[in-house]
C-alpha cells in the first residue's frame, strides 16, 4: 500500500512549511492533509511524510500517536464522536451513546462490518452550551434527543443508500 | 449593557461591517503611539487573561526583552479545550475581525513579526470561519507586508492559523508551543517562561482569544473606561459560558463581577423545574466546585471566586441540580483528566487513573469510607507535584468536592474500613491463618 501525495495537496503542505521557520512545524498541516486524502494515518503515510519534511519518521509517529485526532486505523465513512463529558452528560449525553451503540452495533473505536459508520466516545468538544452533541465527521450536531439522534442515524443511512444508487 | 467582545451588531464577521463600524482604527491609533505605551495602556487597564490563570495581560507583555536579535512570536491560545468552556468559537464566529486586530496591535506592542493563532482541531467549521475571516484581511491588506501601506507604518506581521489535533493538554502554553512547532505536545519545565525561551526558543507571548479581543476597544476607549467596567481588579467583561441544568445554556458576555446567581437565575433562565442546586463548577471543570447552598453573594470575578474557594478559570459555569449523581460526575471528569495526561510525570499519570480506579469503585457501591481520604490522598500527592497545571487541574475537583460534599459521599460509601489486600495478607500473616482462605 504505497502513498503518495496528489501534487494539490503538496502544495498545500509546501504552502504550510513556509509559515514557519522550521519544516516540522508543518507535520501536523501534512498529517491533516494525509488523513484526507487517505482516510487514515498508515505507516506508508507517515513514510511519506518523514520524507516530504525531511525529518525522520519516529517524529511523525510520535505526533500521530500523541494526538488522538489522528486516525491510526482505517474509520468509517461517518465517523461518530459522541461527547460524553460532565456538561453533555447532565443533558443526557449517555443516552445517545447508548442509542447509537445499539443502532449500529457497534462499541466505542468500533467500525460497521459494512466500514460505513463508526463510533469514538470524545471528550469535550467546546458545544456545552448547545449540549447532548455529536460530530459526524467534521460536522457537529447540536442539542441532541434520543429522537433526533435517531433521525440523524437514519437520513445518513438514507443518503449512503443514495449515493450507491448512484 | 455594553458588549465589548460580542457587540450585537448583524453580519460583524464580514470585513465590511467590521470596518463601516470603526474597524481597524484601533490599530491605527496604536501604530501612531510607542509599543512602549500601548503595553501601559492595556497594563493600566487591568485587563486580565481570560484562559483561567488570570494574569495581567499588560504585565505579561512586558516581559518580552527589548534587545533581542531573536524573532519574537505571538501566539492566540484557542485550543478551548476545558470542559464547560465554549466562548472562543463565538469570537471566532461572531467577531474574527476584531481578533484579528487584537493580534495586530500586541503584536507591535511586543515586537513579534509572526502570529499563530491556536485552534483545537475539533474546530473545523471555526478554523474555515476563522481562515476566511484572515484571508479578508490580507485581501484589505491589514495584514502581511502590505498592512505597512495600508496603515503608513514600517510594521508588518503575519498571521497564521495552526490547527490542533485533539489535545487538551495544548491548551497549556509551552504544549502549545511544542505542539505548533510540529512535536508531541508535552508542557516544558518552567523556567524559563515564554518571553524568554518560547517558539524555536525565542522570545514568545501567549495569549488567550478573548484577552486579544478585549485590546482593540481598551485602544480605542481608553484604559481608564475599561477600568470602570465591572469589579475594578478584574476589570471588563467576561464571556460566561452556562451548561448543564439551566433553562438557557449559552454564553452571556457580562461585566466581571456579576452575581453567579443572576448568572443561573435571571440571564439563563433558573433550573429545570425550579429544582433546588445541588453543585455548581463555576469555571471550566478543573476548578473547585461550590455547594449549592453557598452560591448566595458570590461575584464572579477572579479575585471574588478565589476568595469564595475557587477560582475564575475560563469562565465556564457548569450547574448540576438536586438530581445529580455526584460521584458519576467527579468519576467523569476524573476520566477526562486520566484521558488527557500527557504521561510525562508520573503522579498525574499513574494518580489519575488511580483516582478513576477508586471512583468507579465507588460508582459499583464497592466503596469504603477510607476510599476518600485515599482520594484525598492521592489527589494531594498529584497537586504541585507536576510540570504543568494539569495536575492541579486533575486534583482540584476531586479534593474540594470530597471536602465540601462529605456528607453526600459518605453516604455512598459502607462505613466498614475496607483494608487493602496487602494490608490483609499482612495481618493475617501476623494471627497465622492459612493464606488460602484469604479472599477479596
Amino acid at each position: 500500500m504505497d502513498f503518495k501525495f496528489t501534487r494539490e495537496n503538496l502544495d498545500k503542505i509546501n504552502d504550510a512549511i513556509k509559515r514557519y521557520p522550521d519544516k516540522q512545524a508543518a507535520v501536523m498541516h501534512a498529517l491533516w492533509i494525509a488523513q484526507a486524502q487517505n482516510g487514515w494515518i498508515s505507516n506508508e503515510v507517515m513514510q511519506e511524510i518523514a520524507k516530504v519534511l525531511e525529518i525522520n519518521p519516529e517524529d511523525v509517529l510520535g505526533v500521530v500517536t500523541f494526538y488522538t485526532m489522528y486516525h491510526q486505523e482505517p474509520v468509517g465513512k461517518y465517523h461518530l464522536q459522541v461527547c460524553t463529558n460532565v456538561s453533555c452528560m447532565l443533558r443526557g449525553a449517555y443516552d445517545i451513546y447508548e442509542t447509537v451503540k445499539k443502532s449500529l452495533g457497534i462499541e466505542n473505536m468500533q467500525v460497521t462490518a459494512d466500514k460505513k459508520f463508526s463510533l469514538e466516545e470524545v471528550e469535550c468538544m467546546g458545544s456545552c452550551g448547545s449540549a447532548p452533541m455529536i460530530a459526524v465527521n467534521e460536522d457537529y450536531y447540536e442539542n441532541l434527543t434520543v429522537e433526533k439522534i435517531e433521525e440523524i442515524l437514519k437520513s445518513l443511512t438514507l443518503t449512503l443508500s443514495k449515493e450507491e444508487g448512484v | 449593557m455594553e458588549k465589548i467582545v460580542l457587540p450585537e451588531i448583524k453580519h460583524l464577521h464580514l470585513i465590511d461591517v467590521y470596518l463601516a463600524n470603526g474597524g481597524f482604527n484601533a490599530a491605527r491609533k496604536a501604530f501612531s503611539q510607542s509599543p512602549d505605551d500601548i503595553i501601559d495602556q492595556v497594563k493600566k487597564s487591568g485587563l486580565r487573561g481570560r484562559g483561567g490563570a488570570a494574569f495581567s495581560a499588560g504585565l505579561k507583555w512586558s516581559f518580552m526583552p527589548k534587545t533581542t536579535t531573536k524573532p519574537k512570536y505571538l501566539c492566540v491560545n484557542g485550543d478551548e479545550s476545558e470542559p464547560g468552556s465554549f466562548k472562543d468559537r463565538q469570537i471566532f464566529e461572531f467577531n474574527p475581525h476584531q481578533l484579528i486586530e487584537g493580534i495586530l496591535i500586541t503584536c507591535y506592542a511586543i515586537g513579534a513579526k509572526t502570529c499563530y493563532i491556536y485552534i483545537r482541531g475539533e474546530y473545523h467549521k471555526w478554523i474555515r470561519l476563522m481562515e476566511n475571516a484572515l484571508a479578508d484581511a490580507y485581501r484589505h491588506g491589514f495584514a502581511g507586508e502590505q498592512m505597512k501601506e495600508k496603515f503608513n507604518t514600517d510594521f508588518s506581521c503575519e498571521i497564521y492559523v495552526h490547527k490542533g489535533a485533539g489535545a487538551y493538554i495544548c491548551g497549556e502554553e509551552s504544549s502549545l508551543m511544542n505542539s505548533i512547532e510540529g512535536k508531541r505536545g508535552y508542557p516544558r519545565v518552567k523556567p524559563p517562561f515564554p518571553a524568554q525561551y518560547g517558539l524555536w526558543g525565542c522570545p514568545t507571548t501567549v495569549n488567550n482569544v478573548e484577552t486579544i479581543a478585549n485590546v482593540p476597544p481598551i485602544i480605542s476607549n481608553g484604559w481608564n473606561w475599561f477600568a470602570k467596567i465591572g469589579e475594578p481588579k478584574h476589570p471588563g467583561t467576561i464571556l460566561f459560558g452556562i451548561s448543564g441544568h439551566v433553562n438557557k445554556p449559552g454564553v452571556y458576555e457580562l461585566p466581571s463581577g456579576t452575581l453567579l446567581t443572576d448568572l443561573i437565575y435571571n440571564y439563563a433562565g433558573g433550573v429545570p423545574g425550579n429544582k433546588k442546586i445541588l453543585c455548581v463548577i463555576p469555571g471550566g471543570s478543573s476548578m473547585p466546585p461550590l455547594r449549592g447552598d453557598q452560591l448566595e453573594g458570590i461575584k464572579m470575578d477572579a479575585e471574588s471566586l478565589k476568595a469564595a474557594g475557587s477560582a475564575i478559570g475560563t469562565g465556564g459555569v457548569m450547574v448540576m441540580d438536586e438530581d445529580t449523581d455526584l460521584v458519576k460526575v467527579l468519576a467523569r471528569i476524573t476520566k477526562f483528566y486520566y484521558h488527557e495526561s500527557c504521561g510525562q510525570c508520573t503522579p498525574c499519570r499513574e494518580g489519575t487513573g488511580w483516582m478513576l480506579k477508586i471512583l468507579n469503585r465507588i460508582l459499583r457501591g464497592e466503596g469504603s469510607v477510607n476510599d476518600l481520604d485515599l482520594l484525598i490522598s492521592v489527589a494531594n500527592n498529584i497537586e504541585g507535584n507536576t510540570i504543568c497545571a494539569l495536575g492541579d487541574a486533575a486534583a482540584w475537583p476531586v479534593k474540594f468536592m470530597i471536602e465540601r460534599f462529605r456528607d453526600y459521599f459518605e453516604e455512598r460509601v459502607s462505613k466498614e474500613i475496607k483494608l487493602p489486600v496487602a494490608n490483609k495478607v499482612h495481618s493475617m500473616r501476623k494471627t497465622e491463618f492459612p493464606l488460602a482462605e484469604i479472599k477479596n
